[in-house]
């Protein structure tokens, strides 16, 4: 639904971002990620068609952003990162410019900016002035002019800073819901954010794409290894041997004494090999009970910290080179 | 042609909710009010034109103070995104907001039309006159419009388009000037360039397709030049 080929965006020298190539399917939710500056505004402005790239071509349902703006922007909703309001507008009349902006029409266009209105629950402001309302309405009827039309790709740039808690709930919530109907991207900096949210997340650091996943297989591929984290009841030592007797096993380490004869175990196995079985039954062999076994990820965070800081290393050696 | 239409429809409601065009509007009228008078009863000739040359130089500020904000101030507040995100044509864009600039000052000359009607009442002032003096006044106005639409769009600032584009009208106004200083070919170019030499013929009611032409190439560059102004700020 959303292809960028090879994006690269200069401003002068300073290079905003650098040779990105993303693909977005039918009804995925994207996740960008990345610090402040990472160019997660630049690439969202670059699909939304505001900003043209240098080089590189960006398809939205098809249409090249560059050579076919107002058809490929007729498939977008786009909530920038300040949401472009008229103060001086009331809600009502705000969205339904929107929605004539985008070629909505007659009973169709009244049809569209209520339904819209009641979906992102602005129906009780809808005759007040934009300037009057508090930063959670104007993020919400920001959302519903990216609405109004029924696009197909949403791009939400930051939906929920600024929002209090209880707000943030409730535009994950319709996020959420949006979700499988529509395809989105969308940037934060809140990682459990993205991590409940997105089918996929792709970080940016300093205008380079780093890694494009699963929040799951970000953390798998990232540790090199699996991680299994055990609690076994029985004799130490005797668990340690069996446990290295079994294939594919990497490496043990006893992480926690809990009781006498009770003991937290993290095995590390290889990637491809699933070895919780194969430990169930060597245990059972040797009637030690396991007590818990549950599989560890890295936390988006873990991920997120270890590549924007291993960054900075990789590209400085790139240089020396 | 749609995307035009939402877009004059906005800016015009827009327009007639801003005090500040009501401010302008009534500096406007109560301007032309008192040069009308004061002509009236010192000269006691019925004529219009005197009214109509004191308004184009009162106009040389009112016209950037009113189109300051049409770019400028979408600029300012983030709406140009929004704006340029939709799936509309920057020329629709331009259009749509001149449009709507040119209909809000339509509005304002409608309301003169008091001055010739007091005249009409009261005595036998030429109709012809009067009837070129408004297609001039309506011609100077459109040129004033989109050389201020063209000023909204270099700035994020409605104070630098507002005074830039005060600057430029008044050189415009004043430059056949230096055409009695210098001489030849340049002296007339400034003459030719000058908006004052072009719209006098029309208070005399003289209209001649040069004039109109004039103006005419003026609103076409400008607005050719706003399209591409905003294109290439947002696209640098």
């Amino acid at each position: 639904m959303i292809e960028l080929f090879n994006v690269t965006k200069k401003y002068g020298n300073k290079t905003a971002i650098n040779n990105i190539s993303l693909f977005v399917r039918s009804g995925e939710v994207l996740g960008l990620l990345g610090p402040n500056g990472a160019g997660k505004s630049t690439t969202m402005r670059i699909i939304a068609g505001y900003l043209l790239p240098t080089s590189g071509s960006v398809k939205v349902a098809g249409f090249d952003v560059v050579k076919e703006p107002v058809t490929a922007k007729r498939y977008i909703g786009y909530l920038p990162e300040n949401p472009p309001l008229y103060k001086d507008m009331t809600v009502y009349d705000y969205i339904n410019f929107a929605a004539e902006l985008r070629g909505l029409k007659g009973k169709d266009k009244a049809h569209h900016v209520n339904r819209v209105i009641e979906e992102v629950g602005i129906s009780d402001v809808k005759k007040r002035l934009i300037g009057h309302l508090s930063r959670g309405y104007r993020q919400r009827v920001g959302l519903a002019q990216a609405l109004v039309a029924n696009p197909q790709v949403l791009i939400l740039d930051e939906p929920t800073v600024g929002l209090d808690p209880q707000q943030i709930i409730e535009i994950r919530q319709l996020i959420q819901e949006l979700s499988g109907k529509r395809t989105v991207i969308l940037s934060s900096h809140i990682l459990p954010e993205v991590s409940s949210l997105c089918h996929r997340v792709a970080i940016i650091n300093k205008g380079n794409l780093i890694v494009e996943n699963t929040p799951q297989n970000l953390g798998k591929s990232l540790m090199g290894h699996q991680e299994i984290v055990l609690q076994i009841k029985g004799p130490q030592d005797k668990i340690c041997t069996t446990l290295e007797s079994l294939s594919g096993i990497k490496n043990i380490t006893v992480s926690k004494v809990l009781k006498e004869n009770l003991c937290e175990y993290t095995v590390q196995s290889e990637l491809d090999k699933d070895i919780r079985e194969s430990l169930f039954y060597a245990m059972s062999e040797g009637n030690f009970p396991i007590l818990e076994m549950k599989s560890s990820f890295m936390s988006l965070e873990e991920i997120f910290l270890e590549l924007v800081t291993e960054e900075p290393t990789a590209a400085s050696q790139k240089e020396a080179n | 042609m749609n995307a035009v239409i939402s877009i004059f429809k906005k800016e015009i409601k827009g327009f007639f909710y801003s005090p500040l065009a009501y401010v302008i509007s009534a500096v406007i009228l109560a301007l032309g009010g008192y040069f009308f008078s004061v002509t009236l009863f010192t000269t006691r000739i019925a004529d219009i034109s005197g009214v109509f040359m004191n308004l184009a130089v009162i106009l040389i500020f009112a016209a950037p103070a009113l189109t300051m904000k049409l770019l400028a101030g979408e600029e300012q507040d983030g709406t140009m995104e929004f704006l340029l995100t939709s799936p509309i044509t920057v020329p629709q864009l331009i259009i749509g907001k001149y449009l709507a600039a040119l209909g809000f000052f339509l509005f304002i000359t409608a309301l003169t039309f008091i001055y010739p009607g007091i005249l009409l009442t009261l005595s036998t002032p030429d109709k012809g006159v009067i009837l070129a003096t408004y297609l001039g006044f309506f011609l100077l106005v459109a040129a004033y419009l989109s050389i201020g639409i063209l000023c909204s769009s270099f700035t994020k600032s409605q104070v630098i388009a507002s005074i830039s584009g005060f600057g430029i009208l008044l050189l415009l106004w004043i430059s056949s000037w230096l055409s009695d200083s210098i001489s030849g070919p340049l002296g007339s170019f400034f003459k030719t360039l000058s908006i004052s030499e072009h719209y006098m013929d029309f208070l005399r009611g003289v209209i001649d397709t040069t004039h109109i032409v004039y103006f005419m190439s003026i609103i076409l560059v400008s607005l050719i030049l706003s399209m591409y102004s905003v294109s290439s700020r947002v696209w640098s």
